[in-house]
């Protein structure tokens, strides 16, 4: 696009423009705010799998010092949109529902909430729910996702529609690997990953009128937990408010609406109080999602020159007994690689756990871990280098649909991370390098995402001291959201970027998708760009009446300078802000920006390969990552920093996923074992070397005018997969079950 | 977490009648794993005696034997000059547990007293003998992939976390104790327990009993000497398994050793038999082998933790392999 040339903010390694407010702790999160009144909620979980819960012995709890209230489903208010019947306010389309809390009896999943605990402070909340005990009547349970594999079935939305991305796909001939004279058939398993963001799940809720609903909440989409809570209390969706101005990061587990936060404003009902609710770090594990146990199985067959021939890909995934729960896990099988037969099959499994949700690179992340492993399996059973095999099967367009690419640029990625991780160290033959105890290896592996666009709108005005005020319902749970539109809108205003406030966060602003799927600045970075256009339009209209050469200018030629609007061509003609602010008329827009007819003709994907350098003590087994280099074609970078920040995490994401995170059930008793840190374990400084990353940074000219394609799934999806072929080339052990922890290397 | 009371005597005796006459009584000192076991509901204690005001928190550097405090903090031990001179075994150890922080706050005598880490423990909605005897033992059918290969019993098979324990059981450390009934001395490896009938005992410390200090006696070990720990990241995390492995080395010839095992069994495991076969030999591979196989006679798995029967002797080798080239 013509404006480009001009860019003085995109692409800029800006600071973050809250990360004073971070760093000093300005920032508030949702179980930061202090409302007059306030009275704290704790809740209180079930210790069976399965069943009826038959009663509830609150007397203690009632008679606990602070203690206002503990609602059970025997003594819950009604909450009218729980019985309208066929309405599902979840936002993920998915088939059944959230669990309805406090509506009936029935227990889905161990620490489901049976009770929650209202009083005046949190201790005492704490302390009192502590002492409620839950009476049973308990049904044999199942946690087991292989257990109840015979039980798997095709997807309820997958069944009804035959077009739904569920169902089975198939090209060329059905499961043709197993005709193949080379070919290989592996099983893969990925545990239950959590996704732990260090910010705690939490609520304040506040009935500001018996109609009228404020919560401040974490919350990844401000509109879609709007319209959930606003459908549950039967309300005109505007008079729910939804506020998370900072979100402590997510990774998917805000993308949707759980039991807790309609405890909370149940609770508030009931107390008449606003109520604050705060999950504790094992609630973490068993209450609000996470990725699910997935099982693999992937047959692939190739020529002795190293031509794919067909691919099998099936998964069964864990899903829970309410509500059925998909993610794309074998799509990046579809469409990554040259293959004339691909036969992919998707299947859950019901058990009895509180649902699933998508996890930073869902699906996709899972699929890749199969894929790139097998892939990995193949070159080497070929004698082929694995980048080779893989450059001999890339594609120019889309074998999925035989639609071009919008861009890839995924080639250029090889060759970037190649040369940075060494890769002409890496040795064809597993074990055959080593630095004294340490075995060490190469490996790679390649993520794909959608890019994906959606529409959104963005306020813009100029305020009577000359700054710009920017307003969207988009939330930014970290990758910097409102730094990057701060500098879209510098460049397309023309204007310093500290004269610029973008707000976030909040309902009430214009309306925005929910912060997931790396679509934000797809979505909303379009929609910042033409607002500010339309503003730098209108009051070129405005400045017209006292100046006759804005009347005939275009308004990209309009400028906003320091107390100025100008004209980019002759900067002399130009009128001060307070003689437009003077002459009075309105100074705001709002405008949508939405997706062009491109997602229709182009395959639009955003590409990235992660390059390791693993080092595996042959006695303890233990694995460090020594090098990991990720490069990614992400469409154009708006900021080198924060886009950079996004990979780094990706990356060391995708170091746990490789070496320790698992979430483990007792499946006797249907309970996790691992409920807090020192069971689980995510990476520390120590685990993760000083991640390098590499940006094409070609724009895409089909996603939208800035040419973004989007960065926060692909940092983590394939990141597992290099580990795991690494340490395979370090040690010749092939570990096809994550996390690759000592014992399985030994 | 239930209310208590809380204390904080400047006196031992009034530390000690707090704890031995009121049977909800126990001493605080870091709180690292006392308040945590408080907020999950495993100890429920109505008072809290606080012993940081006590003055047990020096390291004397004595002849023939370093006596360190109770109280003494473990990152104050691990960066003391005599410990890293005289005992650096108890320094490495020290310092691979927890965290900078945790270690900042947490004492030695509250290192030695920290409760095992099975998750089952952890969860009232699970059985544990340890936490409700009789109430069965959660691990033995579960989830046991920490769990113990040595000395269990029927009733648990939990390990001791504690990295420190595995150099003091090495170091033939003893542990001075003041009680009701007066001041005794325990031999480090006769401090913790194996859990026979009694898994709830972790320590043969009585009720009342305050642990003073603990003396570490000179020996040979200030060179050929390491601590490893083997875990699923590179920091904090606690051990699968760890080796404490300290030589006299003349000449080649190995003049005495000293070995442990943490995260094996119910107590710092002591490997004397392995000790014992070390003594006069070259120190080489061939040698660590040989101990090492020694030292696994009599192990067993449970389903989740055969690994351990590998994991241990690679684990000994590999600690008496880095403590003989250490210099
Ligand atoms: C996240 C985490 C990770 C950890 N990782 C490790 C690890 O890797 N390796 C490791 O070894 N440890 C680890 N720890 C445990 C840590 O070392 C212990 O919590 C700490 O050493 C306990 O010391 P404290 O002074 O805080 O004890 P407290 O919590 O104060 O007390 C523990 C117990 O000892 C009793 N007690 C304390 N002092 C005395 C005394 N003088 N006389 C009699 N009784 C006493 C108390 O009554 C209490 O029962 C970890 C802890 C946490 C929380
Ligand atoms: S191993 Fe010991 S601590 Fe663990 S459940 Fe069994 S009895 Fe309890």
């Amino acid at each position: 696009m013509k404006e480009q040339a001009q860019n003085k903010q995109i692409g800029a390694p800006m600071n973050r423009v809250d990360g004073h407010l971070k760093v000093t702790g300005a920032a508030k999160y949702s179980a930061e705010y202090e409302l007059p009144n306030m009275a704290y909620a704790v809740l209180v979980g079930s210790t069976i799998a399965k069943g009826r819960l038959t009663g509830v012995d609150a007397k203690a709890a009632e008679r606990a010092p602070g203690v206002l209230a503990v609602i059970t489903h025997f003594n819950s208010p009604k909450v009218p949109g729980f019985d309208t019947a066929g309405k599902d306010p979840s936002q993920p389309a998915t088939v059944g529902g959230p669990l309805k809390i406090f509506k009936d009896d029935k227990i889905h999943y161990s620490d489901q909430p049976i009770a929650v605990v209202v009083a005046d402070s949190w201790e005492r909340a704490r302390h009192a729910a502590r002492l409620v005990k839950g009476q049973y009547a308990p049904e044999k349970h199942k946690t087991n996702l292989e257990a109840g594999a015979s039980e798997a079935f095709l997807p309820t939305a997958a069944k009804k529609n035959p077009k739904h991305p569920m169902n089975d796909y198939q090209r060329g001939q059905a499961d043709a690997y197993k005709l193949g004279a080379i070919k290989l058939e592996s099983e893969y398993v990925i545990p239950t990953e959590v996704h732990h963001p260090m910010e705690l799940q939490a609520i304040t809720a506040h009935w500001e009128a018996a109609d009228k609903l404020t919560i401040y909440d974490k919350t990844q989409g401000t509109m879609a937990t709007r319209r959930d809570f606003a459908k549950e209390w039967n309300l005109p969706e505007e008079n729910v408010k939804v506020i998370a101005t900072f979100v402590g990061g997510a990774f998917g587990n805000a993308l949707h609406s759980w039991p807790h936060e309609s405890a909370a404003i149940i609770a508030a009902r009931v107390v008449n109080r606003p109520v604050k609710l705060m999950l504790t770090r094992e609630q973490m594990f068993t209450n609000v999602g996470y990725r699910p146990y997935t099982w693999q199985k992937l047959g692939m067959s190739a020529t002795p020159d190293g031509k794919i021939t067909a691919i099998t890909h099936e998964s069964i995934g864990q899903t829970s007994n309410y509500e059925e729960f998909t993610e794309s896990t074998l799509a990046q099988t579809r469409m990554m690689y040259q293959a004339p037969n691909v036969t992919t099959r998707y299947r859950l499994v019901s058990l009895d756990v509180c649902s699933p949700i998508w996890m930073r690179g869902p699906g996709e992340a899972t699929g890749a871990f199969a894929l790139e492993s097998a892939m990995d399996e193949m070159a080497h059973m070929l004698n082929l280098d694995p980048l080779e095999f893989r450059l001999r099967n890339y594609t120019d367009k889309d074998p999925e649909n035989g639609k071009p690419w919008s861009t890839k640029f995924l080639k250029e990625c090889y060759q970037l991370g190649a040369e940075r991780v060494g890769w002409s160290k890496r040795q064809l033959k597993p074990g055959s390098l080593r630095d004294g105890e340490w075995l060490i290896g190469y490996g790679m592996g390649v993520g794909t995402f959608g890019a994906h666009r959606g529409a959104a709108t963005v306020g813009a005005q100029l305020l009577a001291n000359g700054t710009v005020l920017l307003q969207c319902a988009t939330t930014d749970i970290g990758p910097g959201t409102g730094t990057v539109m701060t500098q879209i809108a510098a460049d397309t205003l023309g204007l310093d970027p500290k004269k610029i406030r973008f707000e976030l966060g909040n309902s009430s602003f214009p309306k925005a998708g929910t912060q997931g799927g790396s679509s934000t600045v797809n979505s909303v970075g379009p929609a910042t760009q033409e607002a500010c256009l339309a503003l730098k339009d209108k009051l070129r209209g405005l400045a017209g009446a006292s100046n006759a050469a804005f009347a005939s200018a275009k308004k990209e030629d309009v400028t906003l300078t320091d107390g100025y609007l100008a004209l980019s061509s002759n900067p002399a003609t130009r009128v001060a802000y307070a003689d437009l602010i003077k002459q009075g008329g309105d100074k705001a827009v709002m405008v949508e920006a939405r997706p062009g007819p491109e997602g229709q003709q182009y395959s639009m994907y955003s590409f990235s390969v992660h390059f390791v350098e693993v080092r595996v003590h042959e006695l303890t087994g233990e694995v460090r990552v020594s090098k990991l280099v990720s490069c990614a074609d992400a469409g154009t970078i708006v900021n080198e920093k924060t886009a950079g920040n996004q990979m780094k995490g990706g990356a060391v994401g995708g170091i746990g996923m490789a070496l320790m995170e698992a979430a483990h059930i007792d499946d006797r008793f249907g309970r996790y074992v691992t409920k807090d840190f020192a069971d689980y374990h995510v990476p520390v400084h120590a685990d993760s070397p000083a991640v390098e990353v590499a940006f094409v940074n070609q724009p895409d000219p089909h996603v939208n005018a800035l040419g973004t394609k989007g960065i926060g799934e692909i940092a983590i999806i394939g990141v597992a997969p290099a580990i795991a072929n690494a340490v395979f080339n370090a040690t010749g052990k092939r570990v096809r079950e994550l996390p690759i922890t000592p014992d399985k290397l030994i | 977490m239930n209310q208590f009371q809380y204390v904080r005597p400047s006196k031992q005796q009034a530390a000690i009648d707090a704890v031995a006459k009121d049977p909800n009584a126990t001493f605080i000192a870091g709180g690292t794993n006392l308040v945590d076991l408080m907020k999950r509901g495993i100890a429920t204690p109505q008072k809290l005696v606080d012993i940081n005001r006590l003055p047990l928190a020096r390291i004397d550097a004595d002849p023939g034997k370093l006596r360190i405090g109770a109280l003494a903090l473990n990152s104050t031990v691990a960066d003391d000059k005599q410990v890293r001179e005289r005992q650096p075994l108890l320094a490495q150890a020290l310092n691979a547990g927890a965290s900078a922080q945790l270690r900042n706050m947490a004492t030695v005598g509250g290192n030695m007293l920290q409760r095992t880490r099975c998750s089952y423990f952890y969860d009232l909605a699970m059985p544990c003998n340890k936490r409700e005897p009789g109430s069965g033992c959660g691990a033995l059918e579960g989830i046991n992939r920490m769990h113990a290969i040595f000395g269990f019993s029927d009733k648990c098979i939990a390990v001791h976390p504690s990295d420190m324990s595995v150099a003091l059981v090495a170091l033939d450390a003893t542990v001075l104790v003041s009680g009701p009934k007066g001041e005794r001395r325990i031999p480090f490896i006769d401090f913790h327990r194996l859990p026979g009938d009694t898994p709830e005992k972790d320590t043969n410390l009585e009720k009342g009993e305050l642990i003073t200090a603990v003396d570490v006696p000179d020996g040979p070990f200030t060179k050929y000497v390491h601590y490893q720990k083997v875990r699923e990241r590179a920091s904090y995390a606690f051990a699968l398994l760890s080796v404490a492995a300290a030589l006299d080395i003349e000449n080649n010839t190995i003049k005495a050793a000293r070995l442990a095992m943490g995260g094996v069994a119910h107590k710092p495991w002591r490997l004397t038999a392995a000790e014992q076969l070390l003594v006069g030999k070259p120190a080489t591979e061939d040698t660590f082998r040989q101990a090492a196989e020694v030292a696994m006679q009599g192990a067993k798995a449970f389903k989740h933790n055969a690994y351990k029967i590998k994991l241990g002797p690679n684990t000994i080798v590999q600690a008496l392999r880095t403590a003989a080239s250490a210099a």
